[in-house]
């Protein structure tokens, strides 16, 4: 090996010049190859489980190959009621992620186009809003949403609790912080001379806003959204505490109802977790750049 | 209380704001319409009432129902006023609490001193440009798409007693979820393995923001690389170490989807969250109770997230 390894430079070097292969980069290589494989294994596991029959696995044990099957699929699909509970996701999710972004810009325009005293007490009070421990507003939170009336059409409960859209408003709320955090950092670092030269053609702040902010933020705002979708998507305690018909639940929450009917059925758990899975998992490997953009747009200026 | 003022005064802040304010700015506001002022004026009232409505007062409010004996049954005249009395039953007549206290700080230390130094190891590692890094990035941060409740569910697979990979593979009959000596430090894994890769994501953020030249510099003095990183890269990337502090504390604080997915955060998973949650959602309704426990979440929060603002809000400046 060592032999070899020592030998290969001159080789190689017409084609990769600056970097000869040293050991400690196949150590190195070896390293995050096992790391990454090992953080992998519990998502392929949970893959191959799926996909195998319950009555073989029992029979042989998990640790075995055979009894390939998608119809853990099927009867998941069926007995949890995935389709519906999709649905309850879409509800939830697109219409807060759409006001989330557009309030949260609100918001970060003004803290980033104009200066007043109160601009860092306002950023602030929305970047810790979402940092706050969500169980600690609950007790409040959770009266009001059972004495909020609303009318029958818009909620069958006829309250805020157990109804989408008090769901919509609370993920909202929780998320604006971020996001306005966010943008505010990223207009603040758009140029000053855009809005001079608005001014001077006479635009209004409202299409200083729409027309010259919001289409320069494109890149933000997808990051945002991408992340939004997978957070907000992903939300489990909210839906868990203010929704009371099972029917009503987002998939997330609904899990911990699914895992009642399949109680001994691991091969069923694991079908319902990857079917969960799938669309934050087709999300990431679709938007993967967006996704990552935004988690550390948070983090540092982008 | 102190976020109602803020409202009223946000109304009357173009004016003042306006004379106040010195230089190119302060005329920039005055030649506003009136029409801009009310557009102004809304974009940031119906955003900030419903965070003021929907997370500060009951913030506040949450506070004030700790000092109270409330049921939430009884009209809210016959509330009587008990002080600190809740606190007092929380710390001392409540079994529940100290282990909740123990694991929630059990959580911080597992993240804080085992999968937040790991994430920034691997981050290091995969910062210096070699062949697949995206792979192995993917691979790690992977597990931070999926929900804590689905990780529930997913490591459940690999816990099971009768079913799991874990026992098939020692020859154990362990209920890794089940029995309350180890229950703890299952759950403590798998949420470390998410972490992990938040982690890394965070730190190769922040190394591909300190200047090059800094390395170069050390290197041409003669230091090595692991000398570089701990006394020149580290430093520099301070505000990054201390967003992922308060992350991290956050994070352990929060805690919650994880345990209540496995048994409701009783039997070996107590945490303060699910300790809240289960004093309001179940069988008993003890607002006071429950919001003393609440109340002391909010305020070991505050302090680290005045901690995440001084620093973000003095980034900004610069």
């Amino acid at each position: 090996m060592t032999a070899t390894l020592t030998r290969t430079p001159p080789a190689t070097a017409p084609d990769r010049p600056r970097r000869p292969v040293r050991p400690a980069r196949v150590v190195l290589h070896l390293f995050l190859g096992a790391v990454a494989v090992g953080w992998l294994f519990p998502i392929l596991w949970a893959l191959l489980t799926s996909l195998r029959s319950y009555d073989y696995t029992a029979r042989n044990g998990y640790v075995s190959l055979g009894g390939w099957t998608l119809d853990n699929y099927v009867t998941a699909w069926k007995t949890a009621e995935f389709g519906k509970h999709f649905l309850n996701s879409v509800y939830i999710t697109v219409p807060a992620v759409l006001l989330t972004l557009f309030l949260a810009s609100c918001v970060a325009f003004v803290i980033a186009r104009f200066s007043w005293k109160l601009n860092i007490v306002l950023l602030g009070l929305f970047t810790a809003a979402n940092l706050l421990p969500q169980q600690a507003l609950l007790i409040p939170l959770f009266r009001l949403f059972t004495q909020v009336p609303l009318p029958a059409w818009m909620s069958d409960s006829e309250l805020l609790y157990d109804s989408y859209w008090g769901l919509i408003l609370v993920n909202v709320a929780f998320q604006c912080g971020f996001c306005v955090f966010v943008l505010s950092n990223y207009m603040k670092a758009l140029p000053h001379e855009l809005y001079e030269a608005a001014m001077v053609d006479g635009a209004s702040v409202w299409r200083q806003y729409w027309q010259v902010t919001m289409p320069l933020c494109r890149p933000a705002l997808a990051a945002l959204a991408t992340l939004e979708v997978t957070w907000i998507y992903n939300e489990f305690f909210w839906a868990t505490v203010l929704m009371r018909t099972g029917d009503k639940f987002p998939v997330t929450s609904s899990l911990n109802n699914l895992r009642g009917e399949f109680f001994t059925d691991n091969n069923l758990v694991s079908a319902g977790s990857v079917l969960v899975a799938i669309p934050t998992l087709v999300i990431f490997f679709v938007l993967q750049k967006q996704f990552v953009r935004g988690l550390t747009l948070g983090a540092s200026k982008g | 209380m102190s976020d109602l003022p803020l409202i009223q005064a946000d109304r009357a802040v173009p004016p003042p704001a306006a004379t106040t304010s010195t230089g190119g700015r302060g005329r920039r506001l005055r030649l506003l319409s009136r029409t801009d002022r009310v557009v102004i004026t809304l974009m940031v009232l119906v955003p900030l009432l419903l965070v003021v409505g929907l997370i500060w007062l009951p913030a506040v409010a949450t506070v004030l129902l700790s000092g109270t004996n409330w049921d939430g049954i009884g009209p809210v005249s016959e509330i009587d006023w008990v002080g600190l009395k809740n606190y007092d039953d929380v710390v001392n007549i409540y079994p529940p609490f100290v282990p909740a206290v123990q694991n929630n700080l059990l959580w911080l230390a597992a993240l804080f001193v085992v999968a937040t130094p790991f994430g920034m190891f691997l981050a290091v590692l995969l910062d210096k440009e070699i062949r697949g890094s995206r792979f192995y990035q993917t691979a790690l941060y992977l597990p931070v798409v999926l929900s804590l409740a689905l990780i529930g569910f997913v490591w459940q697979l690999i816990y099971s007693r009768d079913q799991g990979l874990l026992n098939a593979v020692l020859g154990t009959q362990t209920d890794w979820y089940g029995d309350s000596n180890v229950n703890i430090w299952a759950v403590l894994f798998a949420a470390g393995w998410r972490h992990v890769g938040y982690i890394m994501l965070l730190y190769l953020a922040g190394l591909k923001g300190v200047d090059p030249s800094l390395r170069e510099a050390a290197a041409v003095d003669g230091s090595s690389e692991t000398s570089t990183f701990f006394r020149v890269v580290f430093p520099v990337m301070r505000p990054i170490n201390i967003i992922v502090l308060v992350v991290t504390v956050i994070e352990s604080l929060r805690a919650f989807d994880l345990v209540w997915v496995i048994n409701k955060g009783r039997n070996g998973l107590e945490l303060l969250s699910a300790l809240v949650t289960s004093n309001v959602v179940g069988e008993a309704s003890r607002i006071g109770f429950g919001s003393a426990l609440a109340t002391i979440m909010l305020v070991v929060s505050l302090v680290f997230i005045t901690l995440y603002l001084a620093t973000v809000m003095r980034e900004d400046r610069r």
